[in-house]
């Protein structure tokens, strides 16, 4: 078990550097740099600003500079935000994306649980032909779609109800939260609502069901005992990926409302070429992803003891 | 088809025939492969078979229209901007624009009034001096003003209080518009005195216009006054005055073509290793299988910007190959693992062991074992990552990194409609339901080739 | 799916309540779990949900496009940190209400051909209370030009004695001709006469910053809210970064008087315009920008619209390197005799406040006494294609060429980016038959290329530095690094070589004249527009000052009328 988690952390990190020498390589081969500006400056200008931030070493050397303030921790200073380390940028607004995205997970998970559910119990009656409905269009629309119509939803609200009872954009408080982080759970809610639907109705055929009804147990107890427990498996299966789609793709919402997250200075950093915030970004997100991945592979162990961890 | 011949089994003469018996065996059970089988059962599938429909008219559309639809999906005509489908068609012709030089045609001597006739080209107007005015200031409202209410949109201010005439050339539509002018001091600021006038332009084109856009024939004769219709546009147009149809039509190339190519591409090359990787097994397969974990592990977005960026896309190129190429690169690795996972559990199967036991070629296990038992996983993972890769494309042009213009993209398009969502929103209509029927039809039709080619695997991605 | 279970209702109704039980616990968790985020993530802060304007408590609500970048003044390049500098901190000289110049920092001054002096007032004081003196503005001007600093406005002090050697390195930072005479008095020594050096004392650069704050800050200069210095009309009091940046009140500046609301507080960063409106709509933000597609919308709901020239000119642009077809007098004439500015305008922007473009000189340029374009009216080209067809023969006859290669037009992601390039594209297949390859990249990479002059025709602009007519005057000279299409024409480097160093308002308004002149009949480029923006005010604020030099939007005279 320790071997195992050990190993799995070593390639870890290798993944982390194959990332980063990824990203140092992409980056680098875009035309372009991101001292250049509006106005063109004169040539000692440039040379001091390529003094300052280190562009004036050849690229290999930048590489082997950049790979040890890495290992240190050190992702350097902005380009744009001049003055702040991509460091505090990310302390600042990855906990912005992160809550985002907790929030739209726990929507979408028991959204998806709950609505599967019924779905299931009144299958092909009203409720199920009605939300299968909704699901349809929760996997099917783009989400910036969905964006600007949850904003434009809440001003309408708002208008009709004659104060402001949801904030239309921003950040900062709990009434902040709640749109923009159902708009961007939409899509993996109805996902999983569709797999929870079509693992309730197996088990609904299965034998120990008819099993638990011969024996007859309380309806109540079959039904989260037996038949939700074991329909929730295949929905936790695919949560992990999940997670690290939802925490890294919430540029559209973050933008649509006005949310301080990583992931609209990913996209701007992108457009403004900012290598440091680019590198930051992609470094962090991806440690985060692969701490994921091992931390859900780990837990498998636990929860499912038919797989057996090497 | 290895069958024994019970024919030949001794002491058979012993018995009476059962011709009638075999022949209702015969006609009960008649022997399926694999792939009939997987036929039958997705043609049970209602929703399947819809979706597949569905799909097939998508790819019609796609190929065929534009051989029916013959209308230039990047002919703009400005007279026509944002059209919702089924707008008014009818348009007068007027003469070529010319810059006014102050004279006035019509009647009138008090007030704010017309110079000219009012039509869309341009709205010319003249007003009394104020005694006492350094400058006027016009505005312009689509609704009648109303005491101590804003007077609408600014439109322009003269430059000095003699300037009494303004000509108002922005963006006339055939409505009623009601403009204001409003004196202002030497301070800048209003003056109570204001003059009202409430027009209707006439919707015109110039006869060159209505010639160049072939909207009479050639052979009739085009006159200043003469109505014409313009041309149809059953989706109505886009904010250039293209038309939606025709642009849905290209556009479907577009999102289709990275929709179907870059999963294709993926998935064949993510087969081919994660084949490779299982054939050879061992330490090459620990090697090969490592990487695709570091390839999964990149953020799959934030490296899809990179890549495109950093591929770049030339001048006049639409940006589908960057697109592509990104897509596949790192997209490959789900197959990859999938197949390899296959392939594994297949090579230990009872059945290739007995085969192998029998004497077949290592090409015969292939193809008649390996092949068709991972292709339905091959051929679902295909079906679902269409929708995929369509919201990928979609999401990159919401953040304006799309397909390079003027090519049309239904997710560009979409985007493009966003902004004019509440007053245009067949703009954005449109294409979000294109987009949405054919992620929901690849979506179903997944769904259904998953029950139909392997029953176990239904429920589980 | 083949047998269908018996759905007894009994176990369907208890299985019903189970969920129900199910989604109540789950909606106290999320709610407790939403309290618990917003906690954590540190930002629960309960002044978020005022409204865009609360009488009562003199709070203005505005919205920001975008973080600002760099609020170290020495550093500073961009918009929006000018807007918050122009705010928060004051020069020597500033723009009054109509944008005359009136005293800042220095009380009166004294500006000759080789000098400049400024005599600051006594009362001018740091947000900590010590007095603003010469000193300061000495540190801030060394900063600004030390090639340490490397900043990218140093080229704007070159006027100053030993600026420009100190920036190559050639000269030590002390050797700047700038000195303080005493705490209140500020001399400056010129090395050529810079007729507007007074217009240009209120750009960002020249700012004051002192020594001590700025060396106890660490190179964290401007990086927080308690990482600067103030001495304008406001204070930063809170700054989340990427999220709210709140103004208020600065009890030590010298003019306080004036300012007459108690904060300005910019609580949503974002450039989506519909957000913006959408934020409007909900009485949440006291301005927000129109675009064309909520202009109607504006005018049924009767909101007060206002319109701003922006003062900057967008114009396409010819590269005039060797090889390229564009270097054909006949081509760019047959390309500017079918660009009609009108239709750009009306047709396609479809935004008032946007004015057609004629001339590199926007309108609001001063001349002798009028307006310059009043005095110097350019000539309008009209549109017409028989002529364009005819000087594209010729341009084909000169070059040699059946038909034209490809044009390659560059774009960026803008966001009139897409739908101007498509116009010109389209125009100039229609009327000219010319096939433009449209290349659209980021903005840096735009950029890469307009300098490595990979391109025919690109879309630019200029935001004007000061306001003079030299600003645009000299962007086509050879020698301008931002003449980027290498411009070469020996008679205009001539002209401005006049402007520059000419005194006589005259000859120097004559000079500009010509050079519109030879702009129009020579072009390196073609004028499309003057931009404007389309705004709402809510109707309760009043003494919103938009201005073309200096920083825009200026709320420091805002005042609150009504509740």
């Amino acid at each position: 078990m320790w071997r195992y988690t050990i190993k799995r952390l070593i390639q870890g990190v290798v993944t982390v550097w194959f990332i980063a020498t990824a990203t140092f390589l992409a980056m680098h081969a875009v035309p372009g740099d991101p001292m250049s500006g509006d106005r063109a400056v004169t040539p000692e200008i440039r040379k001091n600003l390529e003094a300052k931030y280190g562009l004036d070493k050849p690229l290999a050397q930048q590489y082997v500079i950049y790979l040890g303030n890495l290992a240190r921790g050190d992702f350097g200073i902005s380009f744009t935000q001049q003055n702040r380390e991509v460091n505090d940028i990310i302390r600042e607004h990855f906990p912005v994306s992160a809550t985002l995205g907790i929030l739209a997970i726990v929507f979408a998970s028991l959204g998806g649980i709950l609505w599967g559910a019924l779905t299931a119990l009144y299958r092909n009656k009203l409720p199920d032909i009605l939300i299968m409905f909704f699901v349809i269009l929760g996997i099917s629309v783009p989400s910036f779609v969905f964006a600007a119509l949850g904003q434009l939803a809440l001003v309408k609200l708002n208008d009709f109800l004659g104060f402001s009872l949801l904030p239309v954009a921003g950040w900062g408080t709990v009434s902040h939260m709640l749109v923009p982080s159902l708009v961007l759970g939409l899509g993996t809610m109805a996902y999983l609502t569709r797999l929870m639907r079509s693992s309730m109705l197996e088990i609904i055929n299965s034998d120990y069901l008819r099993t638990a009804k011969a024996k007859g147990l309380p309806a109540t107890r079959i039904f989260t005992r037996h038949q939700l427990r074991n329909a929730i498996l295949p929905v936790v299966t695919v949560l992990g990926p999940s997670i690290a789609g939802i925490t890294t793709g919430s540029f559209v919402v973050e933008s649509v409302f006005a949310i301080p997250g990583l992931g609209r200075y990913f996209v701007q950093a992108v457009q403004q070429l900012d290598y440091t915030v680019i590198m930051g970004t992609t470094v962090f997100f991806g440690s985060f992803l692969v701490l994921m991945v091992i931390l859900v592979d780990l837990l498998y162990g636990f929860i499912d003891p038919r797989v057996r961890l090497e | 088809m290895v069958s024994s011949n019970p024919q030949t089994e001794p002491g058979l003469d012993d018995f009476a025939p059962l011709a009638v018996e075999q022949r209702r065996q015969q006609l009960s059970r008649p022997s399926l492969s694999y792939w009939q089988d997987a036929w039958i059962r997705l043609k049970a599938n209602r929703r399947a078979i819809v979706s597949l429909y569905i799909v097939i008219a998508l790819l019609l559309f796609t190929l065929l229209g534009p051989l029916v639809w013959r209308v230039d999906p990047s002919a703009q005509d400005l007279d026509q901007v944002s059209r919702a489908p089924g707008a008014e068609r009818m348009v007068t012709l007027a003469a070529p624009y010319r810059p006014w030089n102050g004279e006035t045609v019509l009647p009138g001597s008090r007030d704010l009034r017309l110079a000219y006739p009012a039509n869309t080209q341009a709205v010319r107007m003249i007003w009394d001096p104020v005694p006492g005015a350094s400058a006027y200031r016009i505005y312009r409202d689509i609704v009648p003003a109303l005491a101590g209410e804003p007077l609408g949109l600014p439109i322009a201010q003269t430059l000095t209080g003699t300037e009494t005439r303004y000509e108002d050339r922005l963006d006339l539509r055939a409505e009623t518009y009601f403009y204001t002018v409003v004196a202002l001091d030497a301070a800048g600021a209003e003056m109570g005195s204001r003059q009202a006038l409430s027009v209707t332009p006439v919707a015109v084109i110039t006869v060159a216009e209505a010639r160049s856009r072939g909207l009479a024939p050639p052979s009739e004769p085009l006159n200043v006054g003469d109505k014409v219709r313009f041309k149809l546009h059953p989706l109505g147009t886009d904010y250039l005055g293209r038309d939606m149809l025709a642009r849905l039509m290209h556009g479907a190339r577009v999102s289709l073509f990275i929709g179907i190519v870059a999963p294709l591409l993926f998935v064949s090359f993510g087969v081919a290793y994660g084949s490779m990787a299982g054939f050879l097994g061992g330490r090459v397969d620990q090697i090969m299988m490592r990487f695709a974990d570091f390839v999964i592990a990149l953020p799959f977005l934030l490296f899809m910007i990179l890549f495109k960026i950093a591929f770049g896309i030339g001048p006049g190129q639409s940006g589908i190959l960057p697109m592509i190429v990104a897509l596949v690169m790192l997209s490959w690795p789900g197959t990859a693992r999938l197949v390899r996972g296959q392939i594994l559990q297949v090579r230990e199967e009872g059945y290739v062991s007995a085969a192998r036991l029998l004497g077949a070629r290592t090409n015969y296990l292939v193809m008649r074992h390996m092949i068709p038992n991972t292709l339905g996983v091959i051929l679902v993972t295909l079906t679902f990552a269409v929708p995929s890769a369509i919201f990928t494309e979609a999401f990159l042009s919401f953040i304006g990194m799309g397909v390079a213009p003027p090519t049309p993209s239904w997710g560009g398009m979409s985007n493009e409609g966003i902004k004019s969502m509440l007053i245009h929103p067949h703009e954005l209509l449109f294409p979000a339901i294109l987009i949405s029927i054919t992620v929901l039809a690849f979506n179903l039709l997944g769904d259904g080739l998953r029950d139909a080619l392997d029953a176990k695997m239904r429920s589980r991605e | 799916m083949t047998d269908r279970p018996a759905n007894d209702d009994g176990f369907n109704r208890s299985a019903g309540r189970q969920l129900l039980l199910i989604a109540v616990v789950s909606v106290i968790g999320i709610v407790l779990l939403m309290l618990g985020l917003s906690w954590a993530s540190g930002l629960a802060g309960g002044t978020r949900v005022s409204k865009g304007i609360d009488a009562a408590t003199g709070t203005v609500t505005l919205a920001l496009a975008d973080e600002p970048p760099q609020l170290d003044s020495t550093r500073s390049t961009d918009t929006i940190s000018s807007m918050v500098l122009g705010h928060v901190t004051e020069g020597l000289i500033r723009n009054g209400e109509g944008g005359e110049l009136t005293p800042g920092v220095a009380e009166r001054w004294k500006i000759t051909d080789t000098s400049a002096t400024f005599w600051l007032r006594a009362d001018a004081r740091w947000s900590d209370g010590k007095p603003v003196t010469a000193h300061d503005f000495v540190f801030a001007w060394r900063k600004a030009v030390d090639p340490k600093t490397a900043s990218e406005y140093a080229t704007i002090l070159f006027a100053i004695k030993n600026a420009e050697a100190i920036n190559k390195g050639r000269a030590p930072i002390s050797s700047l001709g700038v000195q303080a005479l005493g705490d209140n008095v500020l001399r400056v020594e010129l090395v050529r006469p810079v007729p507007y050096f007074a217009k240009l004392m209120v750009f960002s650069t020249f700012r004051p910053i002192r020594e001590d704050f700025f060396n106890a800050t660490a190179g964290r200069y401007g990086a927080d809210a308690d990482m600067l210095l103030y001495n304008g009309p406001f204070t930063i009091t809170r700054w989340v970064h990427g999220a709210q940046l709140r103004m208020e009140k600065n009890p030590y500046y010298w003019d306080k008087d004036r300012v007459k609301v108690k904060v300005l507080d910019f609580a949503y960063f974002s450039s989506d315009p519909n957000a913006l409106i959408n934020l409007y709509k909900d009485g949440k933000i006291a301005v927000a920008g129109l675009n064309q597609e909520n202009l109607n919308e504006a005018l049924v709901k009767r909101w007060p619209i206002n319109r701003f020239q922006r003062g900057a000119v967008f114009y396409m642009e010819f590269n005039h390197r060797k090889d390229r077809p564009t270097t054909n007098l006949h081509l760019r004439r047959a390309i500017q005799l079918v660009i009609d500015p009108d239709e750009v305008v009306y047709r396609v922007i479809k935004l008032p406040g946007n004015l057609p473009g004629r001339s590199l000189f926007p309108v609001w340029l001063d001349g002798n006494q009028g307006k310059f374009r009043e005095e110097y009216p350019a000539t309008q080209v009209l549109p017409n294609a028989v002529e364009a067809r005819r000087q594209l023969a010729l341009a084909k006859k000169e070059l040699g060429l059946e038909t034209l290669p490809p044009l390659t037009l560059l774009s960026d992601d803008g966001a009139l980016g897409d739908k101007m390039t498509e116009y010109f594209q389209e125009t100039l297949r229609r009327e000219l038959g010319l096939t433009i390859r449209i290349d659209k990249q980021i903005f840096k990479q735009r950029l890469a290329k307009m300098s490595a002059g990979d391109f025919d025709l690109v879309l630019g602009g200029w935001n004007p530095d000061y306001p003079d007519p030299l600003t645009f005057a000299d962007l086509f000279a050879s020698w301008n690094s931002n003449n980027r299409g290498r411009y070469n024409n020996p008679r205009l480097d001539q002209l401005v070589a006049v402007a520059q160093t000419s005194t006589d308002v005259q000859t120097r308004m004559d000079t500009f004249g010509e050079i519109q002149r030879i702009l129009i009949e020579d072009p390196p480029m073609v004028p499309i527009y003057e931009p404007g923006v389309v705004y709402v005010v809510d109707p309760r604020l009043q003494g919103v000052v938009r201005r073309v030099a200096g920083f825009d939007p200026d709320y420091t005279n805002v005042s609150i009328v009504g509740k």
